[in-house]
């Protein structure tokens, strides 16, 4: 081990220039799109292509927030956040419900009812697209919060993560509470969602970055623009036709979509590696 | 404080019986120890006193209710479990407290409680830490700390010290005997290990295949075993099982009949001069005793504990052995004592 650690020849070197190499490549087009977002159209349509940062960062991202496409970003980027937020937490509560009652009680037909839920992982909304719209049209709730998040709010991914989880944790463990005097619910806030709490922290990162990402089922349901969500509402800043288009300002609108994620990502990057690495028994 | 009574205790798993009808009445603060080799039950019972196991059919009494139908924290006990399970994510003092907060106990005794406990058991430093932090012989104290605190009629003990390393556990084991004499709350108290039931009860169960075999003080139980299994299981090493009757005068023994006697009761002697000679075969010097095997001429194995101290046989010489009749045990072939 030593040996590795004291290493220090031109094989370091090699090793962290290609990963360097490696980094910038990937991270090339983010730059490109975010020094687009700092200049002005004239700049950025006249060769050769700018690969500084311009002056015009302020007007940009303000113009991209306040003006934006078909809606203002701002109100697209709510829009996304509610829809995130709501089929993540949405997804993580009927999840552990589901999995707890599968796991923990005995009921007729359980193991058929398991199976039901798995199998739902082969119906993405894509495959179930156009009964779940024919569904939520005839509920009344097109262009509605209810209507983005709901259809996507089951989650046979993360009931059966849970069910993993349940079923490592000790029986001793669930027959002391049980002598302790706690009852079902009680045992289920107490013991195991403190329990599950790193795995909940991964499937929140995970599953928000799902919900931030979905493009097809917005397009689909929303029709007022002020419901447009800020994956779908870029695609509809692109050009059609002979149309003229600010480029600054849409990648500007990338730049805004793409932080979210980001930041959820970071702020709980140590929880979500617990998650996934360690657990905790 | 509460007496138990077992009646007609059964239990079945679909259509496997695997407790077969178990009477027994435990009086108040008594210490009663269940032992049995794997698979035997022994477990299974405790849990049905527990109510973690439903009881197919007969009564359990605790003090004077019948608590068949209920639930474990309606039957006044506490029960500290092998594997300790302690809730990993809360502190010692929120383990201990976590009864007793479910049942609404004021904050105040809450904290007088579990800090008296914490005394008790020396966890005092430990009140924060997480069980992880903790090393197996603190863990075992506070899942003990967790019962105590509840103040229960009834303790409850499965194997609580099978986790632990062997010095940790005589430690371990006499500290549990202290505190049930202390508090003097009745324990039942399961374990395979026939030393921990010997020094533990003030009587013991020996359980085999859903079968009481039979229940008594430890002494009593050593001196007069009831069946050949029990012979057999209490005591270390076990009692010696002769297919050929030995005493002076006797006629063989009835077909699959047994006599036994225990390692301490065989005297070597020089060879003639005792019942019947054997070879030695090898010997295990354990300091402060020996253990002297060897076979008879008739094929039976016996082993004999002698002194530490005294020269020992050489392997493959021929010795007497003096073995007093009246220490003998005669087994008829269903295992069950006979009268000499």
């Amino acid at each position: 081990m030593s040996g590795m650690v004291e290493k220090r020849g031109i094989g370091t070197w090699l090793t962290h220039a290609g990963l360097i190499l490696g980094i910038a490549i990937i991270c090339f087009p983010i730059w490109i799109a975010f020094v687009a977002s700092t200049v002005t159209q004239d700049d950025l349509i006249r060769p050769p292509m700018p690969l500084l940062p311009g002056p015009h960062f302020f007007d940009n991202y303000l113009e991209a927030l306040l003006t934006g496409g078909v809606a203002p970003v701002w109100q697209m980027l709510l829009n996304s956040l509610v829809m995130a937020l709501g089929i993540t937490i949405g997804k993580i509560i009927i999840s552990l419900l589901s999995a707890y009652a599968i796991v923990y009680f005995k009921f007729r037909f359980r193991m058929l009812f398991f199976w039901l839920i798995f199998m739902t992982l082969m119906l993405p909304v894509e495959v179930r697209i156009v009964p779940t719209y024919e569904v939520v049209a005839s509920l009344g709730l097109l262009n509605s919060y209810t209507g983005l998040i709901l259809p996507l709010i089951a989650s046979a991914t993360a009931t059966f993560l849970f069910r993993q989880l349940f079923m490592t944790i000790p029986d001793e463990l669930t027959e002391a509470a049980r002598v302790d005097g706690a009852g079902p619910i009680r045992f289920f806030i107490d013991i195991l969602l403190p329990m599950s709490r790193t795995n909940i922290a991964a499937l929140f990162v995970i599953l928000f970055i799902y919900g931030w990402n979905q493009y097809l089922w917005p397009l689909l349901i929303t029709t007022d623009p002020s419901m447009n969500t800020v994956v779908m509402g870029i695609k509809q800043m692109l050009p059609t036709g002979d149309q003229t288009v600010e480029w600054p300002v849409i990648m500007a609108t990338a730049m805004l979509a793409m932080l979210p994620p980001v930041l959820v990502v970071i702020g709980m990057q140590k929880l979500f590696v617990k998650g996934l690495v360690e657990s905790e028994k | 404080m509460a007496e138990i009574k077992l009646e007609a205790i059964r239990k079945s798993y679909g259509r496997t019986e695997v407790i077969h009808g178990i009477d027994a009445e435990i009086s108040d603060g008594e210490f009663i120890v269940i032992v049995g080799p794997s698979g035997c039950g022994k477990s299974t019972l405790l849990r049905m006193v527990a109510g973690l196991e439903t009881i197919t059919s007969g009564d359990i009494h605790i003090g004077d209710r019948v608590v068949n139908k209920l639930e474990p924290r309606e039957r006044d006990i506490a029960m500290v479990f092998q594997n300790y399970a302690l809730y990993p994510h809360m502190s010692v003092f929120d383990n201990m407290a976590y009864g007793l907060k479910i049942a609404n106990v004021p904050k105040a005794e809450i904290l007088a409680r579990v800090n008296e406990a914490a005394r008790m058991l020396e966890l005092e430093p430990y009140l924060d830490r997480k069980p992880r932090q903790l090393s197996g012989g603190q863990r075992q104290r506070v899942a003990m700390g967790r019962a105590i605190v509840r103040k229960p009629a009834v303790f409850l003990f499965d194997e609580p010290l099978s986790n632990l390393d062997a010095k940790l556990r005589v430690q371990m084991r006499l500290e549990i005997k202290a505190l049930q004499r202390k508090l003097g709350v009745t324990a039942m108290y399961v374990t395979h290990d026939q030393v921990e039931a010997m020094t533990l009860a003030d009587r013991m169960i020996v359980m085999n295949a859903g079968v009481a075999e039979q229940v008594g003080a430890p002494l009593e139980v050593y001196a007069n075993p009831a069946t050949l299994f029990v012979a057999g299981f209490i005591g270390s090493p076990p009692m010696n099982v002769l297919s050929h009757d030995i005493r002076p005068g006797r006629g063989p023994l009835d077909p699959g009949a047994v006599i036994g006697v225990r390692p301490e009761h065989i005297d070597l002697v020089a060879p003639g001069a005792g019942l019947i000679d054997f070879d030695v075969a090898f010997c295990e010097p354990l300091g402060a005793e020996t253990l002297v095997h060897g076979v008879t001429a008739a094929g039976d194995k016996l082993v004999v504990r002698i002194d530490g101290g005294v020269q020992l046989p050489a392997d493959g010489t021929r010795v007497g052995l003096a073995i007093d009749p009246a220490r003998i045990l005669a087994f008829d072939a269903a295992g069950r004592r006979t009268e000499i």
